[in-house]
Formats: C-alpha cells, structure tokens, sequence
C-alpha cells in the first residue's frame, strides 16, 4: 500500500450538511471551485463530471458516499492529453465536527510515477480548498480572477 | 493565526517544514534522521506544527505519517500579498536571485 502523495486538513465554521452540499452541489462549487460545476447523483458508482463553461476538464467516478461524513471519487483530467492517459488518483473527503467547526480532510492519492496530474493539483488544492472556507465563512469567494488562474493553468496545469 | 506565527517563529520547527517540504510524508523516525535534535525534541515541536495546522497525520497501516499543510499558508499569502502587488513582487524576487547568481 503506497502512502498518499496529499494530505490537507482545514477547519471550516459550517455545518458537516453545508459542507456536504458545498462539496456536490454544482451551483456552489462554481462559486468557489475556479468556475468549475461538478455534476453527478452522488452515487457509488455513478459519474461526476468537473466542467468549466460547458468544457469537461476532469472526469470522476464515485467510490464512496456517505452523506454528510465520507466523499470518494476516481479522477482523471482529460483537459491535457498526456493526464488523460495516467490512471485515475483517488480524492478522499473525510467531514469530522469538532465544536462549531467542521474538520475537513482530503487526501489524493494512487498516482501514476512521474503524474503530471500530481503538480497540477497539488498547486490547485490550496486555493479552492481557502476559497471554500472563505465561501462558507464570509459568503464570498476568494479573489481568483482569471487571469490569476490563467497564470495559474500556464504555470502549473490545472487541478 | 497567533498560533500559526508562533509555530513558524522557530528555526527548528522551520527546518522540519522544510524536510516535509522536499519529501512529504514521512514517520517521526525518518524526520529525526540527520537531524541535531532528540526525538523528544522533534515530537514536541511536530505537536507545535500540528496543532497550528501547519502539519497534519494520517495513519496508515501501523506507521503515522506527517504532512506538511499548506492551508494556512495559502490563506496568510491570500490575506497579506495577493492583495498587494504579487506581479511586482515576483520581478523583484526574480531580480534578487538573477543579481546574486552574477555575483557567485
């Protein structure tokens, strides 16, 4: 069993069931998730599509769905020929209340040697992960304009 | 936040980060190795980085594993330098490090 390449943890003032709509809710995840809609019923098994402005950039596949504590997808971003050919990563969202905070946890892990997905995301977490927490605490996402995540797209790929 | 600065305002604990940083992770064993400090010491300042969130464990199989966290990080870069000038800031650290190769 390989160690997970990503492990990030944020404390986030929300409720575990606010959490769980923000993370499948399309219409949320556009606000925080750099314009990005994820679709899917939410059922093992099931596909969730990542897409910005009607392009798919990553497509999953559900492994785990345990309302409002476990979330597991398989993910593949097709938006880039050669991360479309890696196998799919796992994401991993684990939702622990701790008082009037929520502790998320999300790990990516099962990366091909040599993942281009791997840089890519791991520059991307951050940002939507501080943009979500921003969104539920404030009601506003954090400023990350286009071309900041035009900048980001060139530099690092995308997550 | 206090705790985040705190944590950081250590040459120790910076030096741990910074291992986390090159290699992401890793046991309390391999963090101690190569390292000027007892593992009494390593485990308390890891607990130090842990409860600032700076780092975070999972455990997996027998073994416990540290991470290096960069949610707070991001959200001091969010709150203090996206907001001024990162663009400009870029060039200078591009202009320092250019200067200094020069001079080596």
């Amino acid at each position: 069993m390989r160690k997970p390449e990503f492990l990030y943890v944020i404390y986030i003032e929300t409720t575990p069931d606010t959490l769980w709509r923000a993370l499948t809710d399309p219409a949320f995840t556009r606000r925080y998730w750099m314009n990005c809609e994820l679709i899917s019923d939410w059922k093992v098994g099931s596909p969730m599509t990542m897409t910005r402005d009607g392009e798919v950039k990553n497509e999953c596949v559900i492994r785990e769905s345990d309302p409002p504590r476990r979330l597991a997808y398989d993910w593949v971003s097709v938006h880039d020929p050669e991360m479309k050919r890696e196998k799919p990563s796992r994401v991993t969202y684990t939702l622990e209340p701790q008082g009037k905070l929520v502790r998320l946890t999300v790990t990516h892990e099962n990366f091909t040697d040599g993942s281009k997905t791997l840089p890519s995301v791991s520059f991307g977490w951050p940002m939507v992960l501080s943009s979500l927490k921003s969104v539920l605490e404030t009601g506003k996402p954090l400023d990350l304009t286009p071309p900041l995540i035009a900048e980001t797209e060139a530099e690092h790929g995308r997550a | 936040m206090d705790e985040v600065f705190k944590a950081l305002a250590d040459a120790s604990r910076r030096a741990l980060l910074d291992r986390l940083h090159a290699r992401n992770g890793q046991t309390l064993g391999e963090l101690c190795e190569g390292l000027d400090m007892s593992r009494q010491a390593v485990t308390k300042h890891l607990a130090i980085l842990e409860a600032a969130n700076l780092v975070a464990t999972i455990r997996h199989g027998r073994e416990k594993l540290h991470y290096l966290n960069p949610a707070p990080i991001h959200q001091i870069g969010e709150r203090w330098i996206r907001k001024f000038e990162r663009g400009r800031l870029d060039a200078l650290g591009d202009l320092k490090r250019r200067l200094e190769k020069r001079d080596a």
